[in-house]
């Protein structure tokens, strides 16, 4: 446990060294503005046409603001993810620094969720400015905040399996741009894996939307925990996590 | 302290290191003397549980660094031949880190650094970033976090690399020191250095152990066969170069005589000396007598590749080094 808090404090203070975290933060913030304020403006005019019609009906706040903005930040994630996994073992591997690591008494896994963990803290402070946003509709309005806490806490889930996959290949090789690149594919592919399920209803289309990780943050989205969710979240983060550990291992016996 | 019995690692291609078997008695401090590419490296690589070898085996401590990795690893420091440094960090930050990494308990951690900055002399950059420290400044702190953990076993991979030449001597001075409470390996293809702060040494080349021997025995086995170089010039008038040839071969004790260069009038001769002979008196007085000036007279040191072919009696070695 202590060596797990030294490596991800040390990685935690690597990230804040550079502009990385600055950069993405600033990134995020106005990306997700930006949707932020796309989504309520929509939302006004909608309301205000509703209401020119006669319709009595107030609209719903979630389904139209918080729902969309929630899916939209997954998105964005897809992005930030390979920009804060890629250097974790690249930048090791290149430097020579894994030497330290690799002969200081610290088991394997301990590294590795050290810095998983670290990779988690980072994007839970970048997601986190997004909660700026989500606080103008309760000065303005009277959203339900459970849905809201359920679709932060698919945003981790989701966050977290793709972090564990960067980790992993982080681990393959020594450049950082290789690893952020390769990276970005997965995530990209793991997204858009979720696209057959629109043409296809086979049973293959089905494993193979199965494996999306956008389509199990859709329940989270409309503020449901879906156990088969949970489930897959974690499986997939445990999987990443044991390939980085089995990859740090054939390291050592092919380097 | 340290024991390695067969130990043999191979690379996809390359055979690294073959079947090296030595052993080092606590306290002792170690030279590992070899050109590039002889495998020192990746020998130091298997006593640290960096890389796992093919076969054989290989003990620290009593513990093998297959079965009981974390028990190797909590007895040794190691210094790589680039230091593990990351350029982000400040020195004493950096230092602090690794000190958690080895297990210092929280309450010596203050202590322990303020011992090893005194120790490696880079108290004036405590505070700087280690991505903007000079070379040699780089490599005390890489030293420093090598020691910081007061480990039994100190694995040092080529140590003076790139330092100025008061640090050299300082670092081996340092490195003396630590002898005595510490086992100490330090790999280095500098043959002086050997000489001046080892105890034993362990020669290899091409993966293969080619001596073994305390350094006291080797450094008379190599200054058995000496090479001189002596410099001549004439008090009156030039003195024919075969004529001074002839003189410093009728000394006893020369092996063979070769006529260098000449230039300002001067002659430069390398002289050989029969096994066991210390020439350079005869030499001198030589010169002297026969009315010459001495200019200069110095012992010539052997490159890496000659002190094989001498150890190795020539041939054996000589297909073995580049
Ligand atoms: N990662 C690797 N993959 C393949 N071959 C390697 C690897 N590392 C070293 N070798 C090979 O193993 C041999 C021994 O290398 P090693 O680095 O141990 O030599 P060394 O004695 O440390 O040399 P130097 O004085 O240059 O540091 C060399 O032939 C080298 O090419
Ligand atoms: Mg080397």
């Amino acid at each position: 446990m202590r060596n797990i808090l030294i490596i991800c404090r040390k990685e935690l203070k690597s990230y804040f060294a550079s502009p990385i975290a600055y950069g993405l933060m600033a990134f995020f913030a106005a990306i997700s503005g930006y949707f932020f304020y796309v989504a309520t403006a929509i939302f006004v005019r909608r309301g205000m046409e509703s209401a020119m019609m006669g319709r009595g009906m107030p609209m719903d706040m979630s389904e139209w603001v918080v729902r969309p903005l929630l899916m939209n930040i997954s998105v964005i994630g897809l992005f930030l993810i390979p920009m804060i996994t890629m250097r974790l073992f690249a930048e090791e591997k290149r430097s020579g620094t894994i030497e330290l690591l690799a002969t200081s008494p610290v088991r394997d896994w301990e590294i590795i969720v050290g810095k998983w963990c670290a990779a988690m803290i980072l994007y839970t402070a970048i997601l986190s400015i997004s909660l700026l946003n989500f606080s103008f509709l309760f000065i303005y309005g009277k959203p339900d905040w459970k849905p809201m806490l359920v679709g932060y806490l698919g945003l981790l889930l989701q966050g977290g399996c793709l972090l564990a996959i960067g980790t992993f290949i982080s681990t393959t090789t020594k450049n950082q741009i290789i690893a952020g690149t390769a990276t970005f594919a997965v995530c990209l592919l793991l997204w858009v894996l979720d696209w057959v399920s629109a043409y296809e209803t086979a049973r293959w289309a089905r494993v193979v939307s199965y494996l999306s990780v956008v389509t199990h943050f859709e329940s989270f989205a409309k503020g449901v925990i879906e156990l088969k969710d949970v489930v897959f979240y974690f499986s997939m983060i445990f999987f990443g996590l044991f390939l980085t550990a089995r990859s740090m291992e054939s390291l050592r016996w092919r380097a | 302290m340290i024991k390695v019995e067969g130990l043999t690692k191979r690379y996809a291609r390359t055979v690294a290191v073959d079947n090296v078997s030595f052993e080092v008695q606590k306290g002792q401090i170690v030279g590992f003397l070899g050109p590039n590419g002889a495998g020192k490296t990746t020998t130091m690589r298997v006593l640290t549980c960096f890389l796992p070898p093919s076969a054989g085996t290989a003990q620290v401590a009593g513990y093998d660094v297959l079965n009981a990795p974390m028990d190797v690893k909590k007895r040794i420091g190691y210094l790589p031949e680039s230091p593990p440094l990351y350029p982000e960090m400040e020195v004493s930050e950096y230092l602090q880190f690794v000190g958690r990494l080895k297990g210092i308990p929280r309450g010596d951690l203050a202590r322990r650094l303020d011992e090893v900055t005194g120790r490696c002399a880079i108290g004036d950059v405590r505070n700087k970033l280690i991505g903007k420290l000079s070379k040699g400044y780089r490599q005390r702190v890489g030293l420093a976090q090598a020691i910081i953990h007061n480990p039994d076993v100190l694995i040092l991979d080529e140590p003076t690399a790139g330092l100025d030449p008061k640090q050299i001597i300082e670092t081996r001075q340092l490195i003396k020191h630590l002898a005595g409470d510490h086992t100490i390996i330090l790999s280095t293809h500098i043959l002086p250095e050997v000489e001046q702060t080892c105890e034993q040494v362990i020669i290899i080349s091409k993966g293969k152990v080619v001596a073994t021997d305390s350094v006291e025995n080797l450094t008379n086995r190599l200054r058995g066969a000496e090479t001189v170089a002596v410099e001549v010039e004439a008090s009156n008038g030039a003195p024919e170069a075969g004529a001074v040839l002839q003189r410093l071969e009728q000394v006893a004790g020369v092996a063979r005589v070769l006529h260098r260069e000449t230039k300002n009038g001067r002659h430069v001769f390398e002289v050989e000396s029969l096994q066991g002979q210390a020439v350079r008196p005869a030499l001198a007085r030589g010169v002297v007598e026969a009315g010459w000036n001495l200019v200069e007279l110095r012992a010539v040191s052997l490159s890496l590749e000659e002190i094989f072919l001498q150890l190795t009696g020539g041939d054996a070695a000589a297909g073995g080094v580049q």
